[in-house]
């Protein structure tokens, strides 16, 4: 048996004092192997992501990592100078970071940068570094190497980013390649494509790879093996096969058995209800305006869109960045005016009002945003800021307390929260009071804009529920946001696909994922990772144990 | 980059025109400048006389275009006091200032930018109390009492180097400290305040992840984005420099153009004062536009679209 590129023997990360846990990572052991993929998985706070940056002496100075060792081409990394862990990193171990947007320095060119890591370890001459970051940049199949060389990262869209960021990982051809969720922030094609390319690089270069990752999908497109971590420790860990459909922890079988099925939830036939919202002809163009020297651009962002959504339905719009979903959205609550086209809202046509004749249909669309962070103002409580809605359409203050008291129960939180600040919230609870938040008028519509995107699985399907449960309750529309399939399945009647501003599928969920006829959607479906592997019932597998898995290490 | 210079040049040349206009139009809102050179209690038929000769009688317009003729080819008119044509008066004493001003903002960004530097990368460390020290009183004693601190101290007492006058480098010495500290609190702040903004980008933890030695990290990937707004805040201090360091040249005894300034409001010499202000204007625009290009070939983000 070959020996293990990286072995972690327990590892101890130290929080710094007053933290809610003493430690961010507790009694880590892990071994990875040449040519493996082990994926590291866990939910925000696991500490998942402080293992990686642990190996690769990148810690934040205020994490401190008091006990364990970590051996790496024979020796123990916890052990090393900071300038001899340098040396190391780049050359013997490299990383892919999360966000592509941001990980290049904006003042060089990716060629540049490429280039640094052979000036830097290297003694190779200027024409030689030359000609194998142009050999790296086809190796990650970047089209036209030469002019990608001496472009600069704003002039590259985000998957083309993320492959000069793997470019610049395996110029030297590290043992240890270590990515940090680098897929979460592509669209699902690109994902799609840079998990191939991962797939593809590990037989070339036999480096074994850390993958740290929150998606099971992901997990079964390209995991050799798994560890579960919770809370800073590792509660499973075994073959890829094993944890994914025999997960023996009930932690595990919780985060399992909370990623959404592909088979919707059966529902009472919509037949007979009411018409609620009906979107024709609808169009928007944005003028990107010139200037002395450079022509305007026109982007047509939303082509002739048009569909109807009955009482009581959720209506499903997919699409990956740029298809004109968050501008369709725009429109319809008016936050951007349509150029043509009528938006009805139970029969009265509010695309062309004029703002004070609108103010009465606000009430009717409400929405919720991706971001529970962003969304609510830091420095006021949650409940000025859930009764300012009523409050600002005449209602009466105390009126509006009330029925945000009953809200808070309705999103199961506490109604004494309300005189709480936001950040005293964690991002589920935070998406709850949003739901509250758009609840609070009344509306007839819910928009729920990627609402449950930036959520850690085990809260996203909290707040699936939640949003089921209200729908019903009320008897709201629901128009559902996403670039998430598998959610899209689970939580909606009816879809409709978007790209480059027009709907090019429309159907019952049934229809779209059995038989998709256009070929954006099937590409699209084509490219969910993860797809050979059916989520097992966790309620027919025989009785969890708290013992942690070592079936990678026996 | 050339359409972003042509750009700016043509932005540049639009604001010396509005400048221009204004300072012309100074000449006119102190009331009919034939009064104001004839003096106060002069006869109507002298009034008349230098209205004749000044051409005042004429469209406003039309005298506007013929003195921006004349400036263009050099000639800004000629001094009520002395006389003389204001260039040459200008001439003179623009030497002493500009290299009052050189010298400051390169004793400024010299001082500022390692301490900036240096701050960020210990943040609360004794380094950045030291620089937060040096940069609060900067801000907060005025420059003459400091001048005259200096002169006490390094003139009088120690006797090391002039306490007036221009005629050698060693007269330039106290001036530019004076100056120069003046303007070193804003740019190590701003530097400070840049510089851990960037420290914490996630290029530089990719720079740290290529395993490239720190001062790689801290010079190459991270100064350089940390610098550009600092380029632009020197650019407009260095103009400020130019025309602000009439406390400077007063208390130093250096005729610079400053001074000068002081002088004909003193003298209400109105065509050197607009003279000045028109000089003074150019070089603030040249400087903004230097710093623009500056800018432009540090950041790619301004030049290619």
């Amino acid at each position: 048996m070959t020996d293990p590129i990286l072995s972690i023997r327990n590892l101890t990360v130290d929080l710094p004092k007053g933290g809610d846990r003493p430690h961010a990572v507790e009694g880590l052991s892990l071994e990875i192997m040449p040519k493996e993929i082990v994926c590291i998985v866990g939910e925000s706070g696991s500490g998942k992501s402080i293992t990686a940056f642990t190996t690769m002496g990148l810690l934040p100075k205020a994490l401190v990592p008091s006990s364990g060792e970590i051996t790496f081409d024979g020796r123990d990394l916890l052990k090393l100078t900071p300038a001899e862990h340098s040396k190391l990193r780049g050359r013997r171990m490299a990383m892919i970071f999360q966000e592509p947007m941001s990980a290049l320095n904006p003042c060089y060119t990716v060629g540049n940068q490429i280039e640094e890591m052979f000036e830097q370890h290297t003694s190779l001459p200027a024409a030689e570094r030359r000609a194998r970051t142009i050999r790296l940049l086809d190796e990650v199949k970047l089209p036209d190497p030469e002019r990608i060389y001496s472009s600069y990262p704003h002039q590259l869209s985000g998957g083309q980013r993320q492959r000069i960021v793997i470019a610049m990982a395996l110029a030297l051809d590290p043992a240890l390649l270590i990515a940090d969720e680098p897929t979460t922030a592509l669209d699902l094609s690109t994902q799609a494509q840079i998990l191939h390319l991962l797939k593809e690089l590990r037989e070339k270069h036999s480096a074994g790879i850390m993958f740290v990752t929150h998606d099971f999908d992901v997990v079964a497109e390209i995991a050799d093996r798994v560890v579960v971590m919770q809370h800073g420790r590792i509660v499973e860990q075994g073959s890829a096969e094993e944890v994914l459909n025999r997960p023996r922890h009930p932690y595990t079988r919780l985060l399992i058995d909370a990623v959404p099925r592909r088979t919707r939830v059966a529902r009472d036939s919509l037949e007979g209800s009411a018409e609620m919202l009906r979107v024709a002809g609808l169009e928007k163009t944005y003028h990107v305006k010139g200037s002395m020297f450079r022509p305007g651009r026109t982007v047509h962002a939303c082509k002739d869109v048009g569909f109807a959504v009955r009482r009581g339905e959720t209506l499903g719009i997919v699409g990956e960045s740029g298809s004109g979903k968050s501008t369709l959205v725009k429109c319809l609550i008016r936050l951007e005016d349509p150029d043509a086209g009528q938006v009805w809202v139970e029969g009265e046509d509010i695309a062309a009002y004029s703002r004070r004749a609108l103010h009465p249909y606000r009430k009717m669309i409400q929405i919720v945003f991706q971001d529970p962070y962003g969304s609510l103002n830091p420095r006021r409580t949650i409940g000025d800021q859930l009764v300012e809605g009523p409050v600002n359409f005449g209602g009466d203050r105390a009126e509006a307390m009330a029925r945000a008291r009953e809200l808070m129960k309705i999103v199961r939180l506490d109604p004494d929260a309300l005189n709480r600040y936001p950040n005293q919230f964690s991002g589920g609870q935070r998406q709850r009071i949003c739901i509250a938040r758009a609840l609070m008028v009344e509306p007839k519509v819910l928009i729920a804009d990627e609402a449950v995107s930036a959520l850690d699985v085990s809260v996203q399907k909290e707040v699936l529920k939640l949003l089921n449960e209200i729908r019903d309750r009320m008897g709201l529309t629901v128009l559902f946001i996403t670039h998430d399939l598998r959610v899209a399945a689970q939580v909606c009647d009816n879809l409709i696909v978007m790209q480059q501003g027009e709907i090019v599928e429309r159907g019952s969920v049934d229809q779209v994922f059995g038989t998709p006829s256009h070929a954006y959607t099937q590409k699209l479906l084509a490219a969910q990772p993860g797809q050979d592997w059916e989520v097992p019932d966790v309620s027919k597998l025989p009785p969890a144990t708290g013992v942690m898995g070592m079936g990678g290490l026996a | 980059m050339l359409l972003y210079i042509l750009k700016r040049l043509g932005l540049a040349v639009l604001v010396a025109l509005t400048v221009s206009a204004l300072s012309f139009s100074l000449l006119f809102m102190a009331g009919d400048p034939a009064i104001s050179i004839a003096g106060e209690n002069a006869a109507a038929e002298d009034i008349a006389a230098i209205t004749e000769r000044y051409g005042f009688d004429r469209p406003v317009l039309v005298q506007y275009a013929d003195w921006l003729v004349s400036a263009a080819r050099g000639d800004l008119g000629r001094s009520w006091y002395f006389d003389l044509p204001t260039t040459e008066i200008i001439g003179d004493r623009l030497g002493v200032t500009m290299t009052l001003g050189l010298l400051a903002i390169c004793f400024a960004l010299l001082l500022a930018i390692p301490m900036g530097v240096a701050a960020a990368v210990k943040p609360n460390s004794l380094i950045d109390r030291a620089a937060l020290f040096i940069s609060v009183v900067g801000q907060a004693i005025p420059s003459f009492w400091f001048g005259l601190i200096l002169i006490v101290v390094f003139s009088i007492k120690l006797g090391l180097v002039p306490a007036s006058g221009s005629s050698s480098w060693k007269h330039f010495i106290l001036p530019t400290v004076v100056l120069g500290y003046y303007a070193t609190p804003a740019i190590m702040r701003l530097t400070r305040a840049g510089m851990l903004e960037v420290l914490s980008a996630d290029y530089i933890r990719t720079a740290r992840a290529k395993g490239l030695a720190p001062r790689k990290v801290l010079f190459k990937h991270a100064l350089r984005n940390a610098i550009i707004p600092v380029i632009s805040l020197a650019a407009v201090q260095m103009g400020f420099m130019l025309g602000g360091s009439i406390v400077v040249e007063s208390i130093f005894a250096l005729h610079g153009a400053g001074y000068l300034a002081w002088e004909s409001i003193s003298r209400n010499d109105l065509p050197v004062m607009q003279a000045l202000i028109l000089v003074f204007s150019m070089f603030y625009i040249l400087f903004t536009f230097l710093a623009d290009v500056l800018n432009a070939w540090m950041d790619p983000r301004l030049r290619v679209g």
